[in-house]
């Protein structure tokens, strides 16, 4: 026992003393993916609400042979102004993008509409420009409710029910809360905090294996009357500390950036206050052991630190698959699903952040198996510390 | 005191060890000396339990190093071929972390610590972080860690590699004062000189057998030669010297 402490806090000592790989692991991971998240959706919530209550300009050409047209347009706070001189001119202008979109009305628009025959209007844009692509879409949807009007006119003037042109009235109920919505968005955090709790410990774990046998520390070491068990518990126990430092350190940066995230603009209340934070650090807590030693296991195999670095790198992407595999067959959390680590840290967060009441069995179960299998990496570990090819 | 007693050891098709047998008893300085990749330290990282024999036995104090592993490994400290520091410790640091692990109590650490830093002139650096070292400082540090348990027996794997001449020098000023202690001191080498100088008893081994164990002054009868090199050279010449990783 006490060489198991002797290690755990050599190791915890040595990691705090590499001031520059413990800022690189404390920082890139915990802090700047909060702070990324944060700056990618702030942009992408700005960009979608950039819509409808903003006017927008709009070149025309041929303005003259629709008043009515541009009238209606400018009520939908989209306002025609002096467009290029020609079609081929305009066709140029949005190519090169000096403008995102020309809207061109040839001369006959007007006799068309009255004459009842479909009078054609051509949008010009650029489909792969994505700032031109929702303009046009705004455009289109104008000109779409634009048609309906005149269409039901017709119908009207014709002494026809505007009515038989729609035979369904399709509504739909969204049942969906706030803080509901929310967790499409916030979903992916898990992995976030799973991919910090990660990197706070990989340079440990490395350094601890590889880079010890690398700097020729192991082997004297291994030459003290120690149980080998207990340096490799030891050394592991230190991993999850860093692992789990890191992953509080993540968990606080994202609860103070979320502050500034105009979610409510999207219809979105994330639940995610101090008490979340904190029973979300449990929640996730019991993959440090996991990860620390999966980490060290796979980093005990290899020969070197370089290629412990590549190999630790797979087990940072491990935690992704089972998300990915879930969030893309759309699976329903079950207390069976709560076996498969990572995928149970997802689950229970995104439950968590829905605001659903928290099932202490899927809980139980998530904690449990999770520890369970790190124990059982822990025992791999130590089992390989005992062959005598570890001196490579 | 040190007993090996026909040890064996391959790795895969590779034979390194094939039946070593020596004595080193308390109070004197054994040396091993052979060429490169004679079996040298394939023999010490059994005896330090690193490597578990084929067949053979070998015990420290009457202790056998694969029965009673870690019991032998308390009795011996240990200075491996290229032992490595931790560089973000300070020397005096690296000593009490293998003070602890020794199973050392708390209360005694920092005084056998002291004592050891003060027996090889480590004082002027005790504080500084290992990083950046000089090859002798690094040896210093680590015979220190492995002599602040005490230990009876004392195996150095190539200790004066990479050492100038002061540094070497102090070496055998501190191998002697173990000697005089009353330890068992056994150390390898591929230096003649260095064993001739320091060694009470010298075991030759080349191609993974004993050549000769003797004196100094045994070995020059024996071979016939004055010069202790030539002896060497004649006394590993009818073995087969090229087998093995060092």
């Amino acid at each position: 026992m006490s060489a198991i402490r002797a290690v755990f806090w050599k190791e915890v000592i040595d990691n705090f003393r590499d001031r520059r790989t413990l800022m690189s692991a404390l920082i890139m991971g915990p802090i700047f993916g909060p702070v990324l998240f944060a700056f990618v959706i702030n942009l992408s919530v700005k960009q979608s609400l950039s819509d409808a209550s903003v006017e927008t300009a709009v070149p025309v050409i041929g303005r003259e042979f629709a008043p009515n047209l541009l009238r209606f347009l400018a009520s939908e706070n989209i306002v025609a102004t002096e467009g290029p001189a020609s079609r081929a001119e305009a066709i140029e202008a949005v190519k090169s993008g000096e403008n995102d979109l020309v809207l061109v009305i040839p001369d006959d628009f007007g006799d068309d509409i009255a004459a009842s025959i479909p009078a054609t209007i051509e949008v010009v844009s650029d489909q792969a420009n994505t700032q031109a692509e929702r303009e046009s879409r705004r455009i289109l949807r104008a000109l779409r409710t634009y048609n309906q009007q005149i269409a039901s006119m017709r119908l009207v003037a014709r002494g026809i029910s505007p009515g038989v042109m729609r035979p369904l009235n399709i509504d739909t109920v969204d049942v969906s809360t706030p803080s509901g919505r929310s967790a499409i968005l916030l979903g992916m955090l898990s992995y976030f905090f799973l991919f910090a709790l990660l990197t706070g410990g990989m340079n440990l774990a490395i350094d601890a294996t590889a880079g010890e046998r690398e700097r020729g520390s192991l082997e004297p070491l291994l030459c003290l009357p120690v149980v080998r068990d207990h340096l490799i518990y030891g050394k592991i126990l230190a991993t999850c500390v860093f692992m789990a430092i890191s992953l509080s350190l993540s968990l606080m940066t994202f609860f103070f950036v979320l502050r500034f995230l105009p979610l409510q603009e999207l219809g979105m209340t994330p639940n995610f206050g101090a008490p979340q934070a904190v029973i979300a650090f449990l929640l996730l807590l019991p993959f440090a052991l996991l990860g620390a030693s999966l980490m060290t296991l796979v980093a005990s195999f290899t020969r070197s630190y370089k290629e412990a670095q590549t190999w630790v790198s797979v087990v940072l992407l491990a935690p992704t698959l089972p998300i990915l595999v879930v969030s893309i067959l759309m699976v329903r959390s079950t207390t069976e699903l709560m076996l498969v680590p990572s995928l149970s840290q997802h689950l229970l967060l995104v439950g968590l952040i829905k605001n659903e009441p928290l099932n202490f069995l899927d809980i139980a179960t998530s904690v449990s198996s999770t520890l369970f299998l790190g124990a059982l990496c822990a025992l791999l570990c130590a089992r390989l510390y005992r062959r005598e090819g570890l001196l490579g | 005191m040190i007993v090996v007693d026909e040890l064996h050891k391959s790795f895969g098709a590779v034979k390194a060890v094939s039946g070593v047998s020596f004595e080193a008893t308390d109070g004197k300085v054994t040396g091993l000396l052979g060429p490169n990749g004679a079996g040298k330290s394939t023999t010490l990282r059994m005896l330090y339990t690193v490597l578990k024999p084929d067949a053979g036995h070998a015990s420290i104090d009457g202790v056998d190093v694969v029965e009673k592993g870690l019991e032998a490994r308390q009795r011996i400290g240990t200075l491996p071929h290229g032992a490595g520091l931790y560089p973000h410790l300070t020397a005096r640091e690296n000593i009490a972390y293998y003070a602890r692990l020794y199973g050392m109590g708390a209360s005694s650490i920092d005084g056998k610590v002291q004592k050891v830093i003060e027996q090889l002139d480590i004082a002027d650096f005790a504080e500084r972080r290992t990083k950046g070292f000089s090859q002798g400082q690094r040896t210093k540090v680590a015979l220190a860690r492995a002599l602040v348990h005490e230990p009876q027996n004392i195996i150095l794997d190539e200790p004066s590699n990479g050492l100038d001449v002061m540094a070497t020098r102090s070496l055998r000023e501190l191998i002697r004062g173990l000697k005089a202690a009353g330890k068992c001191v056994l150390f390898s080498s591929h230096v003649m000189q260095e064993v001739a100088a320091l060694c009470d008893e010298i075991v030759i081994i080349a191609g993974g057998r004993v050549a000769m164990q003797d004196t100094a002054d045994g070995i020059r009868q024996a071979t016939g030669c004055d010069d202790l090199e030539e002896a060497f050279v004649r006394a590993i010449e009818p073995l087969d010297v090229d087998t093995g990783p060092s």
